[in-house]
């Protein structure tokens, strides 16, 4: 079958094959074969977040809260340190060096009042799980990557508009071309294309 | 169980057996992409854009000569004055991050409680958002007097071993309204990539496909990584929320700790988030009509979510209207002689006019959201949101003005007139605003598109959501299969 694949790649070059689908339900029901049948290295192309596909896919959830909760508890730790440290401190360190914050009388209110403390804590937990958040999932999703086979090709272009792609990469241990390509066929797709690296 | 056919062209009807269609006129996940983007990747805009542009432009342009020249000349050529230090920058101030309080309201907000019409406004919402943040912050910054020393708002160490004071409302405030600004922009932008990078597989020109390319990020539709950006977005809609409530909150502070008739009061947190809200969805209001109009999405921003924005509305003017009799009534009850001058004096001393205009725009105007007839009509809608966005503007006006000019002794009372240059960097202030609207509805996705798509009927996995279409066969099929995951 492999003169309807799209495109002739070399072994040594050849990234994974691609099936293309045109709906929603057609890549869920691919995707769960595709896990079933036991392969690791696949992926999906869609143009939004297909309700329950992740699982379909078998993704393991991610440790991005994990991430976050660390995150936020930096930033109070860090908004407790920096307040205390610069508008109450008053030690000696071993004795000999005193330490001494910008302690500045206001209306006589006290130097250590942990109630003026709390909306600079509070923002800054929310600023660093919120930069935890965002930036955890560029590092887990390796971004910014500007070169990936995918966008390399013209024919999943259409993977951010209206097409959903299910991808297996040539470097998962179960792979032999003329298999995967047989096995894609069998999910009835729209395509199979084969992608270069 | 039956259920109405789903009208494919109105959807404000009120039958509960009839869910009502964010996305109207049956369209395909291609057609949404081609209608969002027509403008953005029309080679011109409209002709009223560049209008528009040309107009916001020289404003801020205005406003640009007009902070030089406070810059040169000092603070003297506002009308700002001992008693009234606060006249209009932090009203202005005030105002602004009120406004920019809508677009994380419906992003996070809405977001938890599955709000799903929310995808036809959130972007617009937040884009607003994060330029009115910025016109917020400008008045503040400009308003510190000595602006060369501005970096004493944040903890740098320094020679000097001087460090902000953290105890007053004021700090607070600076690091509220910081990561609020910071959290809006990553929202924002987190909610574009996948929308920026449909606009670079689509581009045409090289400029574009690099702009595009570099903002999207390398983004590839990867569900893998869908399911994480998921769970950030989840994540941030969860943080955002205390956050925006809070924001407000820290700004009444500024006041309320503060011991000043007509300030010192508990309810202003409450009472400043709902104004807030409601100042916010009427801006979102004002902007989204002309765009709809213009951009030519109405299909996605439907009557139905301006109707649903009118609700908000009518809610949070309300509740503000319940703020406006509960100060008065705790005035009085308190038997305070200051505190029940200070409210007596607002409604009929020298200011009552801006009282009164205040009144009638924020608490009477809304009212009208009470009648299907006004929520559906597009005019009306139109001109309530401007009144509101006047009445909002007075509400702190009248705070500000009205508590610093008359307050204890009458001794040290004085009155307060704004001078031409606090006029002109008001407008100004809009100028900015409109300036950075009008370039985001251009280069950005204005809608947002992924999002859009997955409401849609067709986006359901298990084939339950549509009811027309090439799909209808499988439905059978696939609901055995959802049955078999449960």
């Amino acid at each position: 079958m492999s003169e309807q694949v799209q495109g002739a790649i070399a072994r040594e070059d050849l990234y994974g094959l691609a099936a293309e689908f045109k709906d929603a339900p057609g890549i869920y029901h691919a995707a769960e074969k595709v896990h079933a049948a036991g392969y690791k290295w696949f992926d999906c192309n869609v143009p939004f977040p297909v309700h329950g596909l992740d699982r379909a896919m078998g993704v393991k959830m991610t440790i991005l809260p994990v991430m976050v909760f660390f995150g936020g508890l930096i930033g109070l730790l860090l908004a407790c340190f920096l307040q205390v440290f610069t508008n109450s401190l008053q030690i000696d360190l071993w004795a000999l060096v005193p330490v001494v914050g910008y302690q500045f009388n206001v209306s006589g209110k006290p130097l250590l009042g942990p109630a003026a403390f709390v909306p600079v804590a509070f923002e800054l937990t929310i600023l660093f799980a919120a930069l935890t958040a965002v930036f955890g999932t560029f590092f887990l999703n390796k971004m910014p990557m500007f070169y990936h086979p995918v966008l390399k090709s013209p024919l999943l272009a259409r993977a951010t508009d209206d097409r959903f792609y299910l991808v297996i990469e040539a470097k998962d241990p179960k792979f032999h071309r003329d298999e995967v390509e047989a096995f894609l066929h069998s999910l009835e797709p729209e395509s199979v294309i084969a992608l270069e690296k | 169980m039956t259920t109405l056919p789903l009208n494919p062209t109105d959807n404000t009807g009120e039958d509960p057996r009839q869910r009502p269609q964010l996305v109207l006129e049956h369209k395909d996940f291609s057609s949404v992409t081609n209608e969002i983007l027509k403008v953005n990747e029309s080679p011109k805009p409209p002709k009223s854009w560049y209008l528009a542009l040309a107009v916001s432009f020289s404003l801020m342009s205005m406003l640009g000569a007009l902070i030089g020249y406070l810059f040169f000349t000092g603070v003297g050529v506002w009308g700002n004055n001992n008693p009234v230090a606060w006249g209009y920058p932090i009203v202005n101030f005030v105002f602004w991050v009120g406004i920019g309080h809508a677009g994380t309201l419906i992003s996070a907000i809405l977001f938890l409680f599955r709000q799903k019409w929310r995808t036809g406004i959130n972007r617009l919402a937040e884009a607003m958002t994060i330029f009115a943040v910025i016109c917020a912050g400008t008045f503040p910054g400009i308003h510190i007097g000595r602006v060369w020393l501005a970096y004493w708002l944040f903890p740098i160490p320094n020679q000097m071993d001087m460090w902000p004071q953290f105890r007053s409302p004021l700090l607070w405030d600076v690091f509220a309204v910081g990561t609020y600004f910071t959290v809006s922009l990553l929202f924002w932008y987190l909610g574009m990539i996948p929308d920026l990078a449909t606009m670079r597989d689509r581009t045409t020109t090289k400029v574009k496909a690099i702009a595009y390319g570099l903002l999207s990020l390398g983004w590839r539709g990867s569900m893998r990584h869908w399911h994480r950006y998921e769970r950030a977005y989840l994540l941030l809609a969860a943080l955002a929320t205390p956050l925006v409530l809070s924001v407000h909150s820290v700004v009444s502070f500024d006041f309320a700790v503060a011991q000043l008739p007509g300030w010192h009061t508990t309810i202003f947190p409450p009472y400043f988030v709902a104004g807030a809200i409601f100042s916010g969805f009427a801006m979102v209001m004002t902007l989204a009509i002309p765009t709809r109009e213009l951009w030519g999405l109405k299909s996605f921003i439907t009557i139905r979510h301006l109707e649903n924005m009118c609700k908000v509305i009518l809610l949070t003017g309300s509740m503000v209207g319940y703020a406006y009799a509960m100060e008065f009534f705790i005035a009085w009850y308190s038997g305070e002689i200051y505190e029940s001058f200070a409210f007596i004096n607002r409604a009929f001393g020298p200011y009552s006019w801006a009282y009164w205009i205040m009144v009638s725009c924020n608490v009477l105007t809304p009212q009208i959201f009470w009648f299907k007839k006004a929520r559906n009509s597009i005019a009306i809608m139109f001109i309530a949101s401007l009144f509101i966005n006047v009445g909002m503007w007075f509400e702190r006006f009248v705070i500000v003005v009205t508590s610093l000019a008359n307050d204890f002794l009458p001794s040290s009372w004085g009155m307060y007139e704004p001078t031409w240059v606090d006029v002109l960097m008001l407008l100004g202030s809009f100028g900015l605003f409109m300036t950075f609207f009008l370039l985001f509805i251009r280069f950005l996705p204005v809608l947002a598109i992924a999002e859009i798509k997955a409401i849609m009927p067709q986006a359901d996995p298990h084939g339950h959501g549509h009811s027309y279409g090439e799909m209808e066969g499988e439905t059978d099929a696939s609901a055995k299969i959802a049955e078999e995951d449960e």
